[in-house]
């Protein structure tokens, strides 16, 4: 029966068997994927629960200033399984960010950006930039304190643009203060807009990573060397192998999950922020009020620029650049091997210190800018005295030092030599 | 062969024309939805000036007024704070701006939205010195970015905000009355 019903649909529609085979039953990946290549098919996994998730909570949501709070207060308390639903969601949001960084670093590793697959690069930046716009859509919808004030900042970051800036920001909110139309807006991008784009995005990052093949921890082409029927030898159909094995990443995957949701869903104000149980008040910021944890590197990098020529402009720009910069790795990377196994102390050293770097930059975004207090004595180039600032002023230089200088560093380094075929 | 490579120039031409038509309209199109995001009638209506009652702010005291959605603050400013705008003066970006100055030296009326990103700063007395440093004037200070002001709304070097925060239009009216919004008293006020 389940044969005929197979063969039925099989001879109307082949191509269902084609592309089964193309993208799992016959696409050979490399066979010695280590415990970085978890994170393409959790944070795919992510995706699934944030969409699951969300459609039941805008069952339940009001996109409406005045009500908002209180239907999120609702969720939590009224509806029937209304709370886990919710943190599922608001674990899921931070759980994306933790895997889609690790997926990235991943690459920085074993150079899974360079050539030839820029574009599936490129493809993943746009999702880590549409991510963004959807975590930030979706912060404002709680109307918490922090929804509001956070999103005043960065609609505010638009204003500073010359010229255009003021109307811009005025344009974003669609009133004059971030108000019920900016939630109502906010609403309807988080939900339609983001999402779709977001899954757009995610098909073509697939698409182009088949179509050349992945990379693995060695950086080797496993292309190179195929037996007779064209198969490669390093590598292993994607399904039943990676499947089963990417199956156990989601199980431990998962077991943390819920260990976040059900016992520590706030952890400790990073993942839902304590000021966001005070309902949205336009007329006090809270005391001390930062983003989301997966936005405070950048943060810190915008808080480290002072003002130029009376505009906070260059700090916005700086911003912008520490996210954009990013774009370029492939063609800033010039070593001649791809994995860090290969490469030399350079590289290696940068890396370290640009993960530190980016690790501070983080921790001090969470923080107010006088954590560390003040420097004790004078001089004409201290601007600022608070030593948390000029920290954040050293890494911020460090991180972009760690790009700019990579086309030289990369291109000096002592690399050792590839082998033909992978190793474990 | 050589029929199908060669280009028909009347049909490529209007197909080019089409499109460049079929693109125009398009881009048209986006007009209604580009427009639908800017303030709608009602969010433009909705700005009206606020009466503030200065008999309720004491000396030392800070009303916080809801004026078009934004914190508008009135100080009663003492004697202290009056003299520690002089003092504060070397460390500011901008003392001597006229869009600072104000109708009647103790009351001080200001947007209380920080010129850098819009957060509102708080009110910081000398008694935050432990917080601020130990040559804190007394002004504001705003959460989010650390910029400082002092209690004219002057912005302190250093601070992320380029410029002195904003004095709304405002005009006293009667005895012990304010208005926010209005440059001079309504008529009949």
């Amino acid at each position: 029966m389940a044969a005929r019903l197979w063969s039925w649909i099989d001879s109307r529609m082949p191509s269902l068997k084609e592309e089964w085979r193309k993208h799992a039953a016959e696409y050979y990946a490399p066979k010695n994927f280590n415990f970085w290549y978890f994170f393409g098919s959790l944070a795919l996994l992510v995706l699934v629960i944030q969409i699951v998730s969300g459609i039941f909570l805008t069952m339940n949501y009001k996109p409406d200033a005045s009500l908002a709070f209180g239907s999120v207060d609702y969720i939590m308390r009224d509806v029937p399984g209304g709370w886990i639903i919710r943190y599922i969601h608001s674990t899921g949001a931070s759980a994306f960010f933790i895997v889609v960084y690790l997926h990235m670093f991943r690459a920085m590793l074993y150079g899974s950006h360079r050539e030839p697959r820029e574009l599936v690069w490129i493809f993943g930046m746009l999702i880590y930039l549409t991510l963004m716009g959807e975590a930030f859509f979706g912060y404002l919808l709680p109307w918490g304190q922090m929804s509001y004030w956070g999103a005043q900042v960065i609609v505010n970051l638009f204003g500073t643009v010359p010229f255009i800036g003021p109307d811009l920001a005025l344009w974003i909110r669609g009133d004059y203060v971030v108000s019920d139309a900016t939630l109502n807006r906010f609403f309807a991008l988080h939900v339609i807009a983001f999402p779709l784009v977001l899954l757009g995005l995610v098909v073509v990052h697939i698409l182009a990573l088949h179509d050349v093949g992945s990379n693995n921890p060695d950086g080797v082409d496993i292309k190179k060397h195929k037996d007779a029927s064209g198969r490669p030898l390093d590598g292993i159909p994607f399904h039943p192998y990676y499947t089963v094995k990417d199956l156990m990443g989601a199980v431990a995957f998962l077991g943390i999950f819920c260990f976040v949701m059900f016992f520590i869903p706030e952890v400790g104000g990073y993942f839902l922020e304590y000021n966001n149980f005070i309902p949205a008040d336009p007329l006090k910021t809270p005391q001390h009020i930062a983003p989301v944890w997966y936005f405070t590197p950048y943060y810190s990098v915008l808080r480290a620029v002072p003002p130029l020529f009376h505009s906070q402009f260059p700090g916005v720009l700086a911003m912008g650049a520490a996210v954009l910069i990013l774009f370029f790795l492939p063609w800033l990377d010039r070593s001649p091997v791809r994995s860090i196994r290969y490469r030399g102390a350079y590289y290696k050293s940068a890396l370290a210190v640009f993960v530190v770097a980016f690790l501070i930059l983080g921790y001090l975004g969470t923080e107010s800018t006088t954590v560390w207090g003040q420097f004790g004595f004078d001089a004409f180039f201290l601007d600022t005295k608070d030593r948390a600032t000029w920290l954040a002023r050293l890494c911020t230089v460090v991180y972009f030092l760690f790009f700019i200088l990579m086309p030289w560093y990369t291109g000096r380094d002592e690399v050792k030599p590839v082998p033909e075929r992978v190793t474990h | 062969m050589n029929d199908q490579k060669k280009i028909d120039r009347t049909r490529r031409n209007l197909l080019v024309a089409t499109s460049v038509v079929g693109g125009a309209a398009s881009v048209c199109a986006a007009a209604p939805f580009v427009a639908s995001m800017w303030p709608s009638e009602r969010a433009k209506a909705a700005g009206a000036p606020v009466d503030v009652d200065l008999s309720r702010v004491g000396p030392g005291e800070l009303a916080v007024i809801e004026w078009r959605g934004k914190p508008v603050w009135v100080l009663h400013r003492t004697r202290e704070m009056l003299d520690s705008l002089k003092a504060a003066e070397p460390k500011l970006t901008d003392p001597l701006s006229k869009a600072s100055e104000q109708l009647k030296p103790e009351i001080m009326v200001m947007e209380g939205v920080c010129t850098h990103l819009g957060c509102s700063p708080q009110l910081k007395s000398v008694e935050a010195r432990a917080e601020m440093g130990a040559d804190w004037p007394g002004g504001f200070y705003c959460p989010c970015h650390g910029s400082k002001f002092d209690y004219a709304g002057r912005v302190f070097r250093g601070a992320p905000a380029p410029t002195n925060l904003r004095v709304p239009p405002y005009a006293f009216v009667a005895e012990a009355g304010l208005v926010i919004g209005e440059d001079k008293a309504a008529k009949g006020a």
